[in-house]
């Protein structure tokens, strides 16, 4: 019986699994938001926890004895995995579901929980066929670990390649036709295990004719797969409107950009601009990323002077200020900033675009269109990340922009329903703002708007960043440096190395009476000047930035009194977009019939009531098994472990599931910041971790030869947590003085940094599920457990996922890595933990 | 023969109970589970009692959410002519079928094409703050469903309202017709450049999103006249933004949160 096992299809099962998690994330993304997207996909993965307990069942009820059935049921769920990756999705998005209704409409509840189980299913599936060869082949365990982790890093790799190339839908049907390729070579593979091989070639033959069925349905029915985009996303209710169509997309990684043209009623996308305002906005095309986040394209004026709109914005203030030859723009988008540095003759123009997608379009189709804004000889435009950016320039102690602007980069809903709290964003951090600083000249502004939020949030949180910036920086006293005013749609913060003049002060005062916009901080400023022309209840923007600049005591008093969290975001509690208080949540609850559900950050909650939904689910998953098995008389030979060994095998595999993805996102932050640009970054990174990890698992099993599986584990926990602490220390200076190498040698040098940590870390798992299955000295093995350690592993990596987010929200990323450090010592002793044996 | 007339009795008795049992929940459903099924098929004027007294609820409710958040709103209660103008206009008349049970509860509902009817307690606080007398006209950018128009219909001299998504802005004009309501005259247009033939206005309402305050429509402000935008997705109004224009024709606004809520406790 002893046969070689189905590597290859498993290898492409999982790279298949794993593509279409992250293709579903897209999708989601698209037709909802991205928040619910998040949560969806994260809950659907408890799929893999789902097919432990799955496979539990099955091997103790249908599957007897196992060796009969494996031939047939790998196969089918490969090809059940294939049918539901597309069926579940188009029946899950034909579910009317919208997140804003669950609080009023319990029907919402349903559909989520509908969606839900429809999603995991393709999950449930793919995991069920990987547990399903676990326990065929118990004793080449380190070997399919190894291939289900390679193929998973190479599964990552693939879809963010995929993704540039084509549509996410298309994308959709590679994945499917991927699952029925993957069933065919299962069937070739474990063709010659049947008993009765002259049936079983006929069975072959005629499951093969159905798998070229299905996929050529697949082909043919293509033509109809469409996406169901919510009905209240900007793009759909855009649509709606007379005369609009969609004229170009383009996919990529990042996200499904949209152009639309509304020439019956043009979009004229200027937010931010002053009531005083008389002249219309220049004819546009709305730019949609993801189906919302409306930019504007705006065509390029024969004359300047028609852009003159542009300078009724509150980011056009240091262009009154002082004269401005050297540029920087960060975000350049659809090019507004460059039209508006244009309208002020600005000749010296850097700017970056992270989406080199963007910069494509207005370089070709639309560059006639916008002018060739990005192709002017003046303009350097850069594709990539501006931290990136600037690392690459020399960084003498005084860089020569007159002006960094870094303007509005979300939309006003997403961002005031607070449905970014969990992205972390490297732009507005303590670390960012310094950087930015370094290359200004010292009479150079770093320009910053942010939308006005009603209470106050975003622009205070900038203001309190902008502060410890400079005095970590040591320019004191900051109240000299910040100039902060706001419209009543957004907020701009200027900071300058030097003190402000008293002639820049006249010139900001005069700017914002021009246009009805509100001083909130320059130095020398009275109470009785702010808040005259937008009122709030009462000047919360103005006592903010005096309370925080006044003393410290005053500063800790307001951080803690403040409902909103308005602490300045670092590198290691990238946040920024995180406002969320767990002491206000009461009183906006107690509120919700007054419409206090509104102020409450749903981008937080969201990740909290995952990260319960998850442990909940998993607590019913990792019970359920164990009260089947220990009820049903006949498998109780099968699982004879105590109850104490039962809890020793729970502690170790829950460990490592939580360790390894707390090691592995807490490092990919550290990574992102080095290599900078999420698009290389994130990909290469995952799969480098899933890579080394699966190889370090292949390894396990030549090093057995050697060593006693004890010894292994103490050697690979050892390494983990000599490298994790190791890097904590050093990483950081490290990666500063690589900063400015090539891209190409800084990722050869994160694989290089990544590898023996990953090889140590893909170790503990195959050792102890090896163990399981090795016959201890009584005679008997515990074989039948595998599928519950499965399970147990999946359902720890999901609320691992989530977990490591909100620990790093509270307590930073470092702090994530010492917890996982933590849980693989744990693991360490309870697998050396003496008395019990189910492991030893 | 006794035998017989036994089970017959028998029968009769089953056949009644088979009957009489489906039917009982036939009703007992009608009237619990689809309310205004049973007035609908009988009398019209049950129907508008059973809505009148929900609406009364409802205008009840919205009264004591108001009051809990007076000081916020500057005002101790809600103008009573903006709650009887609520308490008149049929908001079931103005929520497309599948909701129309949900018609009178305080929450914003869907009405097609992505767009919404806003929560009843959010109309009567916006209503309120235009301070309108029965002199006034008033436009509306974004006519929606209609029923912010007739609220605003009840309260002043003539309502003109603009709708840019044509179904919508049919279907509004069609049921101002059948209900009746003689002054409000609607549009499909582009509502960037307000309703030069009608101006000026005493105040305006624009509940169509917008990426900046149009000009025209300070334009069109009389002096003294007040603008109200709410500012928020489809379901959840964030603020509101009030617009006034004094007599010497500046501008002023107010950022107002609809929510009692203050964003700094202790000693500031």
């Amino acid at each position: 019986m002893l046969m070689k096992p189905p590597l290859l299809s498993l290898g492409l099962i999982s790279a298949t699994a794993l593509a279409y998690e992250i293709l579903l994330m897209r999708l989601f993304s698209i037709i909802q938001w991205h928040h619910f997207a998040y949560m969806i996909i994260t809950l659907a993965l408890l799929g893999y926890g789902i097919s432990g307990t799955l496979v539990s069942l099955l091997q103790t009820t249908l599957l007897k004895p196992k060796h009969r059935w494996f031939h047939i049921t790998y196969p089918l769920f490969l090809f059940l995995f294939s049918l539901s990756s597309f069926g579940c999705f188009f029946l899950a998005q034909s579910i009317p579901f919208n997140p804003e209704a669950i609080i009023w409409d319990t029907q919402q509840i349903w559909n989520l929980l509908g969606i839900f189980l429809l999603l995991s299913t393709p999950f449930v599936l793919a995991a069920s066929a990987i547990c399903l060869v676990f326990i065929h082949y118990p004793e080449q365990i380190a070997k399919i670990y190894s291939m289900d982790l390679m193929g998973a890093g190479f599964g990552s790799i693939a879809i963010i390649l995929m993704l540039f190339f084509v549509f996410p839908i298309t994308a959709l049907l590679i994945i499917s036709l991927s699952g029925l390729t993957a069933t065919l070579i299962a069937l070739q593979e474990t063709q010659q295990l049947s008993i009765k091989k002259t049936i079983n070639k006929n069975a072959t033959r005629t499951f093969s004719f159905i798998i070229v069925l299905t996929g050529l349905f697949y082909i043919s029915s293509f033509q109809y797969w469409q996406l169901n985009i919510s009905p209240y996303k900007d793009l759909s209710t855009t649509l709606n409107i007379g005369g609009t169509q969609i004229i170009e997309q383009k996919s990529s990684p990042l996200g499904l950009l949209e152009i639309v043209e509304s020439p019956k009623f043009p979009f004229r996308h200027a937010p931010g601009l002053s009531l005083h305002n008389s002249q219309e906005p220049l004819e546009q095309l709305g730019l949609f990323s993801d189906a919302a986040n409306m930019t504007a394209i705006t065509r390029y004026p024969d004359e300047l002077e028609k852009l003159s709109y542009l300078d009724q914005l509150t980011s056009a203030l240091p262009y009154h200020l002082n004269t401005i030859n050297r540029l920087l723009i960060v975000g350049a988008g659809g090019g507004s900033d460059i039209l508006q540095a244009r309208f002020h003759k600005t000749q010296n123009i850097d700017a970056v675009e992270l989406n080199s997608q963007i910069i494509e379009l207005l370089s070709n189709q639309f560059a006639a269109y916008s002018g060739h804004i990005y192709l002017q000889d003046n303009i350097n435009i850069h594709s990539g990340d501006i931290r990136g950016f600037l690392s690459k320039k020399e960084s003498s102690n005084d860089g020569n922009y007159d002006l960094i602007q870094i303007s509005l980069m979300d939309s006003f809903n997403a961002s005031a329903s607070g449905l970014y709290a969990l992205n972390e964003s490297y732009l507005y951090t303590i670390e960012a703002l310094q950087t930015y600083l370094q290359h200004l000249n010292p009479d150079g502004y770093l320009a910053i708007s942010r939308w006005v939020k009603t209470p106050p949030r975003d622009a205070i949180k900038m203001f309190m960043t902008a502060i410890t910036a400079l005095e970590q920086y040591q320019i004191q006293p900051a109240a000299h440096h910040l100039v902060l005013i706001r419209g009543w749609q957004t907020a701009t913060l200027l900071v300058k190395k030097n003190p402000f003049k008293v002639s820049e002060i006249e010139a900001l005062k005069q700017f914002c009476q021009a246009r009805a916009f509100d001083v909130v901080w320059y130095p020398g400023i009275k109470a009785g000047e702010t808040n005259q022309y937008n009122h709030f209840r009462e000047a919360y923007f103005y006592q903010a930035a005096r309370a925080l600049l006044n003393d410290m005591d005053s500063r800790q008093q307001f951080l803690q009194n403040y409902k909103y969290d308005v602490n300045p975001a670092s590198d290691d509690k990238p946040f920024f977009h995180h406002f969320f208080k767990w002491s206000v949540f009461k009183e906006l609850i107690s509120l919700r019939e007054q419409g206090g559900l509104v102020l409450v950050e749903m981008g937080y909650i969201v990740l909290f009531v995952t990260l319960l939904l998850a442990i909940v689910s998993s607590i019913i998953l990792i019970l359920l098994p164990l009260i089947v098995f220990h009820f049903r008389s006949r498998a109780k030979a099968e699982y004879s472990l105590s109850a104490l060994d039962r809890l020793q095998l729970f502690i170790y595999f829950f460990s490592i599931g939580l360790a390894f993805l707390f090691i592995e996102i807490a490092m990919m932050q550290k990574f992102i910041l080095y290599l900078y640009h999420p698009i290389y970054a994130i990909p290469v990174i995952l799969a480098a971790f899933m890579i080394f990890a699966g190889l370090g698992s292949a390894w396990t099993k030549q090093l057995l030869l050697r060593f006693s599986a004890q010894q292994l584990l103490l050697g690979a926990i050892m390494g983990i947590v000599f490298i994790g602490v190791f890097y904590s220390y050093f990483l950081g200076s490290f990666f500063a003085m690589t900063a400015s190498y090539p891209i190409i040698i800084k990722i050869i040098l994160s694989l290089l940094l990544i590898a023996p940590l990953a090889v140590c870390m893909g170790m503990p798992f195959p050792l102890a599920l090896g163990a399981l299955s090795v016959s201890s000295s009584s005679g008997s093995s515990n074989t039948a457990y595998i599928p519950w350690a499965w399970g147990i592993n999946g359902c720890a990596s999901v609320i691992s996922a989530v977990l490591a987010s909100l620990l790093a929200i509270h307590f930073g990323f470092n702090l994530v890595i010492i917890f996982g450090l933590g849980l693989y010592l744990l693991c360490l002793i309870t697998f050396t933990m003496p008395g019990a044996h189910a492991l030893s | 023969m006794k035998q017989t007339a036994h089970k017959k009795r028998i029968c009769s008795k089953r056949l009644c109970i088979l009957i009489l049992v489906p039917l009982t929940f036939v009703f007992l459903a009608l009237f619990t589970v689809n309310e205004p099924i049973i007035p609908a098929i009988q009398l019209a004027s049950p129907v508008e009692d059973h809505y009148m007294q929900k609406r009364q609820q409802m205008v009840r409710m919205i009264e004591r959410d108001v009051h809990e958040t007076s000081q916020y709103l500057d005002k101790e209660a809600l103008d009573p002519k903006v709650l009887q103008a609520i308490h008149t206009v049929p908001r079931h008349k103005f929520v497309i079928p599948e909701t129309l049970t949900e018609a009178y509860r305080n929450i914003p509902l869907p009405i097609g094409y992505g767009q919404t009817i806003s929560q009843p307690y959010i109309v009567a606080i916006m209503t309120d703050l235009l301070k309108l007398s029965a002199s006034d006209t008033v436009l509306e950018i974004g006519t929606g469903s209609g029923y912010q128009a007739a609220v605003l219909s009840e309260l002043v001299k003539q309502v003109y309202s603009i709708e840019i998504v044509v179904p919508l802005g049919e279907q509004a004009k069609q049921r101002f017709k059948e209900l009746g309501y003689t002054n409000i005259t609607s549009k499909i247009a582009d509502g960037y450049y307000g309703w030069e033939e009608y101006a000026p206005f005493d105040a305006i309402m624009v509940t169509a999103a917008a990426s900046h305050v149009p000009h025209a429509l300070i334009e069109q402000l009389k002096p003294g006249g007040r603008m109200m935008i709410p500012v928020g997705s489809h379901f959840m109004t964030q603020q509101l933004l009030l617009i006034q224009k004094d007599t010497d024709g500046q501008i002023q606004t107010r950022q107002i949160l609809p929510v009692r809520f203050v964003p700094l406790t202790g000693e500031h």
